[in-house]
């Protein structure tokens, strides 16, 4: 005779597929261990203090807030990738306590003062760096060229490549792809970061809608302005935030034809900023526009309910 | 054979097709039956016997309640011994339900099985599926002969015979037709003779390999191949359901708050088509079903079950439940209902008992992934549901066609955020009910 048990009633399905944000977000974080070791690579110890204090600053603040607002903190990762984005788009001499308050500023007020997880508009990691840019100007604009693990802690400056003049082009291009230039630390190695963008999009992360209309568009329109299309995709911080920034879940629209829209409008603007605005780099306010365009394009691109245009057939 | 044909939307889901290789057994008959007056779509039976009634195997015992809706007999020999109410386990509500005593025997009533069954008139075919009390056996319980007597200026050109089964675990339809598949294709006869459609599909999912070449075999021994087309699917989910089934067969849509009979096809499913048979060839009315029984039992079986049996003798039959088991579902894993009580009777939508182990889940905030929205095979949107539930407005759920999702649960098994959105949907639906009989 079957005991007595006390079942479990709960609602259909009673499967679930098993892949959690938390796994997700550390399939993210972990191809972005590639530019990260490029960057360790190129400017030695800096790059990991940088990486360091931005991932620790990030959790913590994290942590603080949600017991703040009396929630219950969990390591879902999030933090985690928004904390190794902010560091890969900071200069590599970016002295230690501004690398804080940009994460700090990231995780408090770009994402849980507009809600945490889910409900924040605009990508926090660019938020975080968008505000260094402007309290800090000076330090956000000092790039300096690889170190390549020399103790001494002083870099040689030089401008970023999108203020320089180029003179033999082709060797300009082999060293934009392997990195070695300056930049800031996630700008530089792109093979690494199209290899990272290519492994998300085979595991499914992310679709290739976003970063290859995005790339798409820049180098179009760079090309139609009289602009080298292949450098204008090259260099920058471009590859990165394409792939690793742009497709950020929450901030990016959620059918395929609205990311296409996103692309292409990032790049559009991109472009614009980095030709006729005063700033050598365009990538991380053209994301943070179309951020604020996201929930516009999500209310308009929507698929046909199935059966629908037999309905306004009749 | 036609060439493989594929959905665009749906998931993968795990097979757990643990009882394919096993035939189908009948189950002892219990002692005692308990029969609701509500297993189908529709007006509920009314009781025409009482308390003290001898009845037999077969003989009707609720008449229809109108014109949806279906007849009731009685599943085994014995006494009426009392009426009871039961919870009907997918609105909630109470209903009766009548308590049948064995006698021991499996005394059956009078049958006067057809003479000429080749050359049997439709109403007659029509008149002798609504004595047998046929109702869809694929889940859905919408009475067969309201189902084979389209309205005036509906015309069918398209059968579709539903063999897919496309949930986990359930092998009820594959065993069917594995071994009772010339009755099937007799029955699917006798529907083409009351519809007269231009084309017949016999849609089956491709991990069915030996059912395909089965009924294969048999539609060209039976010289039938010019009429029956199978129609082999690549398995996934839920291709099973009419809606997806017939777009992937025939590319057209139904419209929404529409039936498959506005595009003019009609979808039946193979256990039914075998009631069909039965009813016609050998007056038997509906009174069991082959029933899977899987998930943590000690030995999965198909059984062959009366309408009214206790899940508790079912386990029982089949070893008992394993130690860590938790769950009890009526149905698949994707869309069946959790139950709590083992004496509930099997009813005639039920097409299978699974015994599974859960954990309780915990949501978390959802991230936009968009899982949900690729996964819907209705096209909606299923984040905007749960965002519009969560702040109680219904009115937008309504506005965004909430009515045509048909809670095939692919956007909770994509969610990584572990959301129960079809929780949500269903609890927008009622509260809309709710607003509308209000009025």
């Amino acid at each position: 005779m079957t005991p007595e048990k006390n079942f479990m009633v709960s609602t259909s399905p009673h499967i679930w597929k098993g892949k959690s944000s938390r796994s997700i977000m550390n399939t993210v974080a972990l191809t972005l261990i590639l530019p990260a070791g490029a960057s360790i690579y190129y400017f030695g110890i800096r790059a990991i203090c940088i990486i360091s204090a931005a991932i620790l600053s990030s959790i913590v603040t994290e942590y603080a807030i949600k017991k703040l607002r009396g929630r219950k903190f969990v390591m879902d990762g999030s933090a985690l990738v928004t904390g190794l984005l902010l560091a890969l788009t900071l200069p590599p001499t970016l002295p230690i306590w501004m690398v804080v308050i940009g994460s700090v500023f990231a995780i408090a007020i770009v994402k849980e003062a507009f809600g945490g997880l889910g409900y924040n508009i605009f990508n926090p990691a660019l938020g975080g760096r968008a505000f260094l840019s402007i309290c800090f100007a000076r330090e956000m604009s000092t790039w300096s060229l690889p170190t390549y693990f020399s103790l001494s802690t002083d870099a040689i400056t030089t401008a970023t490549p999108l203020a320089m003049d180029i003179a033999d082009k082709t060797a300009m291009y082999k060293d934009l792809l392997i990195g070695n230039i300056g930049g800031s630390m996630g700008e530089t190695c792109a093979i690494l970061i199209i290899i990272g963008g290519i492994i998300l999009i085979s595991v499914n992360i992310i679709t290739w809608h976003l970063p290859i209309c995005y790339i798409g568009t820049v180098a179009l329109f760079s090309f139609i302005l009289g602009e080298d299309p292949v450098f204008s995709v090259l260099a920058g911080g471009l590859m990165l935030g394409a792939f690793f920034m742009a497709t950020d879940y929450v901030t990016s629209p959620i059918t395929n034809w609205g990311k296409v829209i996103f692309g292409v409008g990032a790049g559009i603007m991109t472009v614009v900023i980095r030709l006729f605005g005063g700033m050598p780099e365009g990538v991380c306010y053209s994301i943070l526009f179309m951020n604020a365009l996201t929930p516009l394009i999500d209310r308009y691109i929507k698929p046909t309910p199935y059966g629908f245009q037999k309905e306004s057939a009749k | 054979m036609l060439k493989k044909k594929s959905a665009t939307r749906g998931i993968k889901v795990p097979e757990n097709k643990l009882t394919e290789h096993n035939p189908i057994e009948p189950l002892p008959l219990p002692q005692k039956v308990i029969i609701p007056m509500q297993q189908h779509i529709g007006a509920p039976c009314e009781l025409i016997v009482k308390r003290g009634t001898k009845v037999k195997t077969g003989e009707i015992i609720g008449k229809a309640g109108g014109f949806v809706s279906a007849a009731l007999h009685a599943t085994i020999s014995g006494e009426v011994s009392g009426t009871t109410k039961i919870i009907n386990h997918a609105t909630g509500h109470l209903t009766d339900a009548v308590i049948i005593t064995s006698d021991g025997e499996d005394n059956w009533v009078q049958t006067e099985p057809a003479g000429d069954p080749e050359n049997i008139s439709s109403q007659d075919i029509l008149n002798l599926v609504s004595k047998a009390g046929i109702v869809g056996m694929g889940g859905a319980s919408f009475p067969t002969q309201v189902k084979l007597m389209p309205p005036e200026g509906k015309n069918i050109d398209t059968l579709i015979l539903n063999g897919c089964e496309c949930e986990p675990y359930i092998t009820a339809d594959h065993r069917l037709m594995l071994e009772q598949g010339g009755k099937i294709l007799l029955g699917l006869k006798l529907v083409q003779k009351v519809l007269n459609p231009d084309s017949i599909f016999i849609a089956i999912e491709d991990n069915k390999s030996d059912a395909i070449t089965h009924l294969a075999n048999l539609i060209c021994e039976m010289g039938m191949q010019d009429n029956f087309k199978i129609v082999p699917l690549k398995s996934k989910y839920p291709m099973g359901g009419e809606k997806t089934l017939l777009t992937t067969i025939t590319g057209r849509e139904v419209p929404i708050g529409g039936l498959p009979l506005d595009v003019g096809i009609v979808v039946h499913n193979v256990s039914t088509v075998k009631a069909i048979y039965d009813a016609v060839y050998e007056d038997k009315p509906l009174i069991e079903r082959v029933v899977t029984v899987s998930g943590l039992v000690n030995e999965p079986k198909n059984l062959l079950v009366r309408f009214g049996t206790p899940i508790s003798a079912l386990i029982d039959y089949c070893g008992g439940m394993k130690e860590n088991a938790n769950k009890l579902i009526l149905g698949g894993p994707m869309m069946g209902i959790a139950h709590f009580d083992l004496n509930f009777p099997i009813l005639k939508g039920s097409n299978s008992i699974l015994i599974e182990h859960a954990a309780p889940i915990i949501e978390s905030n959802c991230i936009r992934c968009g899982r949900c929205v690729y996964a819907c095979p209705m096209h909606l949107l299923p984040y905007m549901y749960v965002k519009y539930a969560k702040t109680h407005n219904y009115n937008a759920c309504q506005d965004a066609y909430i009515a045509d999702c048909i809670e095939c649960g692919s956007c909770s098994f994509s969610c990584p955020a572990n959301i129960p959105i079809v929780e949500y949907i269903k609890t927008a639906k009622s509260e809309l009910n709710k607003k509308r009989t209000r009025k």
